[in-house]
Formats: structure tokens, C-alpha cells, sequence
């Protein structure tokens, strides 16, 4: 039981299918998920979300390969355009994010998002 | 006992890459260190990337991701480091819950991924008789509007005018808002 499932985990011998790659993005998915929960400093949480943007990416590029799947289902060349958009805007999401950051450590001397508590009820 | 399937091979190397840099990222306790360890797992889902068949998106990570973002984002590290913010700990009843919770969830989405037989994967034959095409050209044209790869899918040119507008709409607001003040307020809590 054991061998057989380490094989069909680690294809050696077969090519990859999408599922892979979708182990791969829930590995990346989920570290940054608990990047962006547990980081105190607030470029920690961002750097959490770039993970997390970057593992649905890979599901994106994984759907639309068609190396990896044997059916007429696949996304095809939509699949990169998504995640074409999906960097872009990741982009501009690390500008704006970066910069309320920045003012954030300036008007109150820490990063700590723990302290960032003034619209607390 | 079969040959090994080299490209197989390059796949364990960059997902074992990719994972264990992102796990580091998670692990690590020290800023600078992190933002090191989240440049490795992006150049490596990039390998992934050209794995899959998608070299221009692959190309675009490597340029985008890893030599824009991340520069950004040192920056953030650099001007923010004073010496009680490089390394930051959490405690540790909030991380045992964080590593339950991930667990949990990332059991579903591996079960999830087995679950579906369409997803298993190609046998050797029917990944050699498939012919290796280039992506920019149709993905330029799919950006302008003409898609060359499928009769029935649409083009994207009204999203990559908005994504336009939006990214020039972002340059002016992060300008904006990080701008050198002349008189600052500082709130001492």
C-alpha cells in the first residue's frame, strides 16, 4: 500500500498530471495563508500573499497545460491569460499595500499589525 | 524497473524547491530572511511554470514576480528594519491553531486534487505526441482582442484595457499615499 501510494505521489517514472501541481499550489496556498495569519510585521503578511497569489497561479498555468490531462476539458491559453492578470495585479497590489504600509510605519513608528488597533470597537 | 522520466524528475526537484522555500518562509522568524526564501520559491514555481508548456507566463514571472515585486517589497523590508522589527515572534498557542487549520485544509485540497480521475495525468506516449507550440504569439493576440488557438473562445482586449487603467490608477495612489510629508504628525500611543 505504502510504495504504491509514494509512487503515485512521486511520479519518476510517469509524467505529472494536474493533480501534482495542484499539490504543489495547496502547499504554496497554504503557507501563505499561515504567513498571512501568524506574521506580526506587516511586510511578513504581504509577503504571505504573494504566496497565496502565486499558488492559485500555478493551478491557473496546471488547468491549462495540455501535457497534463487527458481529456478536452483543459482551459487552455485562458488559463495563462488568468494568471497573466493574476501577476499583473499582484503587482499592483504589492505598490498600493507597500505604500499604506510605509505610511502606517510612519505615522506610528511600528510595523507590528498587532498595534494597528485604532478602529478597534 | 522503468527509466526514469527525466521531465518527471524536474518536476520533484522544483516542487520540492518551491514547497520547502515556502514552508521557510512560514518558519522563519527574521524579515530579511524571509523575503530571501519567498524570492527561491517564486523562481522556482517559475521552473513549474516551464514545465507545464506556459514559457512566456514563466518568463513573466521571473521578470514581474521575483525582479519587481520582490524588489518592492526588500524595499518595504529595508525601510521599515529598525532593529525590534527584523525579527518578530509569535506565540506559540496562535501557531499550533495556524498549523491545525493549515493542515486541515490542506488534506482537503490534496484530497480534493486525487479525487477527480480526469486529473491523473498523461502516459508517455501521449505526452511525445503532443507538438510543442510557443505561447507569446497567441497570448499577444489573445491580449488584443484575436484569439488564434480555439475557434470559440473570446479575446481580452476590454480586461487588458482595464488592467491598464488600473495599474496607472495604482502608480498615481501608491505615489500618493507615499509621499515625503513636509510636517508630520507623529501619535505616540
Amino acid at each position: 500500500m505504502m510504495p504504491v501510494l509514494l509512487a503515485e505521489l512521486l511520479p519518476l517514472t510517469e509524467p505529472p498530471g494536474v493533480r501534482h501541481f495542484l499539490v504543489v499550489g495547496a502547499v504554496l496556498f497554504v503557507c501563505g495563508a499561515l504567513c498571512m495569519a501568524t506574521k506580526r510585521n506587516a511586510i511578513g503578511v504581504l509577503l504571505g500573499i504573494e504566496l497565496v497569489l502565486n499558488g492559485a497561479n500555478l493551478n491557473f498555468i496546471a488547468f491549462g497545460s495540455p501535457y497534463l490531462r487527458n481529456d478536452a476539458g483543459t482551459l487552455g491559453l485562458d488559463g495563462q491569460l488568468m494568471s497573466l492578470f493574476v501577476i499583473v495585479l499582484a503587482a499592483a497590489e504589492a505598490a498600493v499595500a507597500l505604500a499604506i504600509a510605509l505610511n502606517f510605519y510612519n505615522s506610528f513608528n511600528t510595523i507590528d499589525v498587532d498595534q494597528a488597533d485604532q478602529l478597534q470597537g | 524497473m522503468e527509466p526514469i522520466y527525466w521531465p518527471s524528475f524536474l518536476f520533484l526537484l522544483f516542487s520540492a524547491l518551491a514547497c520547502a522555500f515556502a514552508i521557510a518562509v512560514v518558519v522563519s522568524t527574521n524579515i530579511v530572511r524571509m523575503a530571501l526564501y519567498l524570492v527561491m520559491s517564486l523562481a522556482a514555481t517559475a521552473g513549474l511554470f516551464f514545465l507545464a508548456g506556459a514559457d512566456f507566463v514563466g518568463a513573466m514571472q521571473i521578470l514581474i514576480y521575483v525582479g519587481g515585486t520582490l524588489v518592492l517589497l526588500v524595499f518595504g523590508v529595508m525601510l521599515t528594519s529598525q532593529e525590534r522589527f527584523i525579527s518578530m515572534k509569535t506565540s506559540q498557542g496562535e501557531l499550533l491553531t495556524a498549523g491545525l487549520v493549515g493542515a486541515s485544509l490542506f488534506a482537503l485540497l490534496v484530497w480534493a486534487a486525487w479525487s477527480v480521475p480526469e486529473w491523473r495525468g498523461l502516459s508517455r506516449e501521449e505526452v511525445a505526441a503532443i507538438p510543442v507550440e510557443p505561447t507569446a504569439t497567441p497570448i499577444g493576440m489573445g491580449l488584443l482582442g484575436a484569439r488564434v488557438d480555439s475557434v470559440n473562445a473570446s479575446g481580452y482586449l476590454l480586461i487588458f484595457e482595464i488592467v491598464s487603467v488600473h495599474l496607472l490608477v495604482v502608480l498615481i495612489g501608491a505615489a500618493y499615499l507615499a509621499r515625503a510629508k513636509r510636517k508630520r504628525s507623529v501619535i505616540v500611543e
